[in-house]
């Protein structure tokens, strides 16, 4: 994996170790606390504590207080996650039950 | 077990509707589309169900005080206003003026992986959200198929749908939803089974290197409704449907009489000429002056200051205007004072239904007394193995109903004694006036005769017709002439 160590880390969770490039913005849409919702945030914790450890930010948008927020990201199904960074943007839907699917889905590279 | 009793008929309670505001489909579906349901427009790609759907958004948003929520699964909001533009609809402006808002759904193909269970609350919350921010009374889906090519699970997907379906109807919102032609079904992934109200098909079709389009109420819960296939058009105000109006003979029969345009003619039929809201049919051959007898007419009921529409499908406008000159009419006058109308059309340009429709559109915008189809025969022509009887039947029905006097002209050929016109046509016609050539004593000369007129005394003796440079006019009857009388 290559790291741009020459790069500050982002100011306030970032590790001084991950550069730019590999910290992750993530967007998890879901509509009230329906048991896929509480599913679907449950495994993305576990997901992001064991992959990517100290490097990402999980922003829970519920669009039943947001629902203008919903066309900005194309959101059609719930609960959908968005990788808003880095770039490219993915988007991948479901309870994230599926861990392998999650790790493909979001391009996860494994800490080494 | 005990049976819930049937209604009895009387206390069943009409099916609301709202009317669509497209020419023509609101009197085939008696009303419009089902309120509060939601009616699936299917048909191939290009058959024009976009174009219906976002039809009946506009039109409920700028003359029915409803607005619209269109879900656009294909085109960007950009592409459908530039769509709609064409035809008149300022999409725009009214997304400002909150009557009208447009979502385009992206459905990234086979870019969403699936991770788990989920559902399409997504969907519905923009949809929902959508709709309460413009107090919106219609929804337009087009085309939800796309979410088929976009979510694996189909299983999800159809429960979703339907119960997006069922939500539509719960919030009384009136919807189409459009689906594409699948090869033996009406739709590509049966929509149809979720819509259990009213469905309509449009169909393109190209014979004989003419297109047509069609429209088919394939079903209409708790309706009558034709079962026919009604010819649409699309032109630049949109579509227009051509109701078929020849299911029942009602129209009135009116006593007042129209000039013909030449006292003498007036004076063969009773001294007063055609019926009003009657047909009027003018055969000859080649040179007999139909053309002349037809303008003749009209241009007299322009003098009296009524408005003629003529559809030519042979001459220019202006090659008539400078031959009607040398028979003395001076048809530019009316032109100029917009009392009188040509309409050119080449034949094949369209379909007979194209024309019948284009015809119809014309005659409802310019509100004529009077029109003048000439010739009928180039129709013909056009029409190869479709029936031009039935589209005569059924325009000759709607200038009735409108109470509009009508006269074709046909051409016949020298010996074939106009039966080809008289199987066709001819008893659809309440006149039929005959035109031919003659030479009594080898000078050559027209003559005119009337074969037949409904619900009056005419005679029936055939007169010179003489057509010069100060006009038309009858000469004297012809004795001793014995095919006077049958042809």
């Amino acid at each position: 994996m290559k790291k741009s160590s020459a790069k500050k880390s982002p100011a306030k969770k970032g590790p001084a170790k991950a550069g730019k490039s590999d910290f992750y913005r993530l967007r998890l849409y879901i509509a009230g606390q329906t048991p896929n919702s509480v599913t679907a945030i449950a495994n993305l914790k576990k997901i992001c504590e064991d992959k990517l450890k100290g490097k990402y930010r999980i922003e829970v948008v519920d669009l039943l207080e947001k629902p203008q927020l919903a066309k900005g990201d194309q959101i059609i199904a719930i609960p959908t996650l968005v990788r808003r960074l880095p770039p490219p943007v993915k988007k991948i839907i479901g309870n994230l039950s599926k861990t392998e699917s999650v790790i493909v889905g979001l391009d996860l590279q494994p800490v080494r | 077990m005990p049976h819930a009793k049937p209604m009895p008929k009387a206390a069943r309670p009409s099916l609301a509707k709202v009317p669509t505001g497209i020419k023509g489909l609101d009197e085939v579906t008696g009303g419009g589309l089902p309120k509060g349901r939601v009616t699936l427009v299917c048909g191939r790609a290009g058959c024009g169900k976009s174009l219906l759907a976002m039809e009946f958004l506009v039109h409920g948003a700028v003359q029915y005080g409803e607005p619209g929520v269109c879900m656009n699964f294909e085109e960007t909001e950009e592409k459908l206003t530039a769509n709609v533009a064409s035809l008149g609809f300022d999409l725009r402006n009214l997304t400002k003026r909150k009557k009208l808002s447009v979502d385009f759904v992206s459905i990234e193909r086979n870019q969403i992986a699936e991770t788990g269970e989920y559902n399409l609350d997504g969907l519905f919350i923009r949809l929902a959200h959508a709709v309460k921010v413009i107090k919106a009374k219609r929804v337009v889906l087009d085309s939800v198929e796309a979410l088929f090519s976009g979510i694996e699970d189909a299983s999800i997907l159809r429960s979703e749908l339907s119960r997006l379906f069922r939500w539509l109807e719960e919030q009384n919102l009136t919807a189409i939803v459009t689906g594409e032609a699948g090869t033996d079904t009406l739709t590509r992934h049966g929509l149809e089974e979720y819509v259990a109200d009213c469905v309509i098909s449009l169909d393109h079709r190209v014979t004989e290197q003419i297109s047509t389009r069609r429209l088919r109420i394939v079903k209409y819960r708790g309706t009558s409704h034709g079962t026919d296939e009604y010819p649409f058009l699309i032109d630049e105000d949109g579509i227009s449907v051509v109701p078929i109006t020849s299911l029942v003979l009602t129209h009135k029969a009116l006593t007042d009489r129209v000039s013909t345009g030449i006292a003498t003619l007036d004076e063969m039929m009773e001294g007063k000429g055609f019926f009003r809201g009657s047909s009027v049919l003018v055969t000859g051959t080649a040179g007999t002056g139909k053309s002349s007898l037809a303008a003749n007419f009209t241009s007299a009921a322009c003098a009296r200051g009524e408005r003629c529409l003529y559809f030519t499908f042979e001459e220019s406008p202006s090659q008539i205007l400078r031959n009607m000159r040398s028979v003395g009419l001076k048809l530019e006058q009316w032109v100029k004072k917009g009392l009188l109308n040509f309409n050119a059309m080449r034949p094949t340009s369209t379909g007979l239904e194209g024309h019948l429709a284009i015809i119809h559109r014309l005659i409802s915008q310019f509100r004529p007394t009077i029109v003048v189809i000439d010739p009928i025969t180039n129709l013909v022509s056009a029409s190869g193995s479709y029936d031009i009887k039935s589209m005569l039947v059924r325009l000759v029905d709607f200038l009735k109903m409108e109470q509009i006097t009508s006269m074709f002209t046909n051409l016949t050929f020298a010996g074939d004694p106009q039966e080809r016109t008289a199987a066709a046509v001819s008893s659809l016609m309440d006149t039929w006036i005959v035109l031919r050539d003659s030479k009594p004593n080898g000078r050559p000369r027209r003559e005119l005769y009337v074969l037949k007129s409904r619900g009056m005394a005419h005679s029936r003796e055939p007169r010179e017709l003489i057509v010069s440079k100060r006009g038309l006019k009858l000469g004297i009857v012809m004795e001793g002439h014995p095919q006077a009388t049958i042809v």
